[in-house]
């Protein structure tokens, strides 16, 4: 037990490495996945099948594959990612694909009546999606958005694995100083669950909260 | 593109271990399935049938899985509890009963809301021909909630074939750790993941029009 608590702070400075490998990866995967959700909505024919094509290899193939695949493939042909930047670029990839389909999903939930009647007060595309289509859809697009960050914070435990030092790593660092594996985990286990579970209570209040009847 | 040279001979040549990698993925996945029904069943019907008390217990079960790393889980099991319990288990076992856990606090949920959606009437039909509670349950409720939940169950299963990729952290022989295995002696990288992004694309694919095909032979309109 001692070792657990003496372990704390190196747990911490791993956390906080989780977290920063999180709020980037949800950055970089809302502002991109937002964009191209968008055009696979509104968008040619063309635009739609190319993201889609996309959307659908990525979440066809594990994470780790994709992880993998950018540490230790990009740089065969010339790219040299370091691993906590290859991390973040591994999992934005992935996470932008989820993004995609949240934003699509929330688009199309909206009733097209708004979109007509937007269209007859006179307003450009433009205009349209930002004063009524996304106040509307943001509602439909909050919840699994917020699952996904949960997601994600879940998911980044594999980046541990290209030897980026997240909560997950500085556990296995501790266990390999104390051979006590059974306290470190349980400590992390409750620092995961805290973590995913606040998210997740958060997104079904909000659910319940916007729905429409 | 840089001089890099594609060599594809290596991978080839050492092809079996992904072959039999890639069945034991689907093993892995279906074996857990099995299992994780099971215990995602007992405890739907628990949840559902026998009062408060139990829910609770249920409730944290399923958030705590639900909410940890696969990773951790997979450490956990492997390294974790045999540190304590004194024994030993094959890194195998130990994944199969991970992803059997994973899998049942998903399939509860699944379960639960497919009991819930058992039409009524139905059920009330049952109890005027004079089938008792097990009755009920085994011969109406549990297969037509099946049918119910066979889409949700096909997702799982796809998302648990994915998943078996993490066992390669164990070293449970799968199609992953054929990869690496292949990239920690030959080096070609790149090549290793051209050939088995495809294959769990293309395998994933194909269990899901199958799947779909029985869904759609087993639809029931709720």
């Amino acid at each position: 037990m001692e070792e657990a608590i003496s372990s704390i702070p190196h747990l911490i400075e791993g956390l906080s490495v989780t977290i920063q490998v999180t709020l980037l990866v949800v950055f970089f995967a809302t502002v991109i996945g937002v964009i191209l959700g968008v055009f696979i909505t509104y968008g040619s024919k063309y635009i739609k099948y190319i993201i889609r094509i996309f959307t659908d290899f990525v979440r066809g193939i594990p994470v780790l594959v994709l992880i993998f695949f950018v540490y230790y493939g990009f740089p065969a042909i010339g790219l040299n990612l370091d691993n906590f930047v290859a991390a973040v670029v591994a999992l934005t990839i992935f996470k932008t694909s989820h993004v995609i389909e949240n934003t699509r999903g929330a688009i199309e939930s909206i009733h097209f009546g708004q979109m007509e009647a937007a269209k007859s007060i006179g307003l450009d595309f433009k205009r349209r999606l930002i004063f009524v289509i996304f106040p509307l859809a943001i509602r439909r697009f909050l919840p699994p958005w917020i699952n996904s960050v949960a997601d994600t914070a879940k998911g980044s435990a594999l980046v541990s694995l290209i030897g980026v030092v997240d909560l997950m790593l500085a556990m296995q660092k501790v266990i390999g100083r104390t051979y006590e594996p059974m306290p470190v985990y349980i400590v992390g286990l409750i620092i995961y669950v805290l973590i995913n579970y606040s998210l997740s209570a958060t997104s079904r209040k909000l659910e319940s909260k916007y729905r429409f009847n | 593109m840089t001089d890099y040279h594609f060599n594809f001979s290596y991978i080839w040549k050492h092809f079996d271990r992904l072959i039999n990698g890639l069945l034991l993925s689907l093993e892995l996945a279906l074996i857990s399935i099995v299992i994780g029904a099971i215990i995602g069943l007992m405890l739907a019907i628990i949840y559902i049938d026998f009062g408060r008390k139990y829910k609770l217990f249920i409730g944290i079960y399923v958030e705590l899985i639900r909410n940890s790393p696969l990773l951790l889980l997979i450490y956990l099991v492997f390294y974790g509890i045999p540190s304590i319990g004194g024994f030993e288990y094959s890194s195998t076992t130990s994944f199969v009963i991970t992803l059997s856990i994973y899998a049942s606090a998903y399939l509860i949920e699944v379960f639960r809301s497919g009991l819930s959606a058992v039409e009524q009437g139905l059920i009330d039909a049952a109890k005027a021909i004079g089938l008792n509670y097990l009755q009920r349950l085994i011969y109406v409720r549990i297969p037509t909630m099946f049918r119910i939940a066979l889409p949700s169950m096909s997702n799982t299963y796809i998302s648990l074939f994915k998943d078996t990729s993490l066992a390669s952290v164990i070293a449970v022989p799968e199609l992953m750790y054929g990869a690496q295995w292949i990239n920690f002696n030959t080096f070609r990288v790149i090549e290793v993941y051209a050939v088995i992004t495809p294959m769990y694309l293309g395998v994933g694919f194909v269990i899901l029009v199958l799947l779909r095909q029985l869904e759609k032979k087993y639809r029931v309109d709720v």
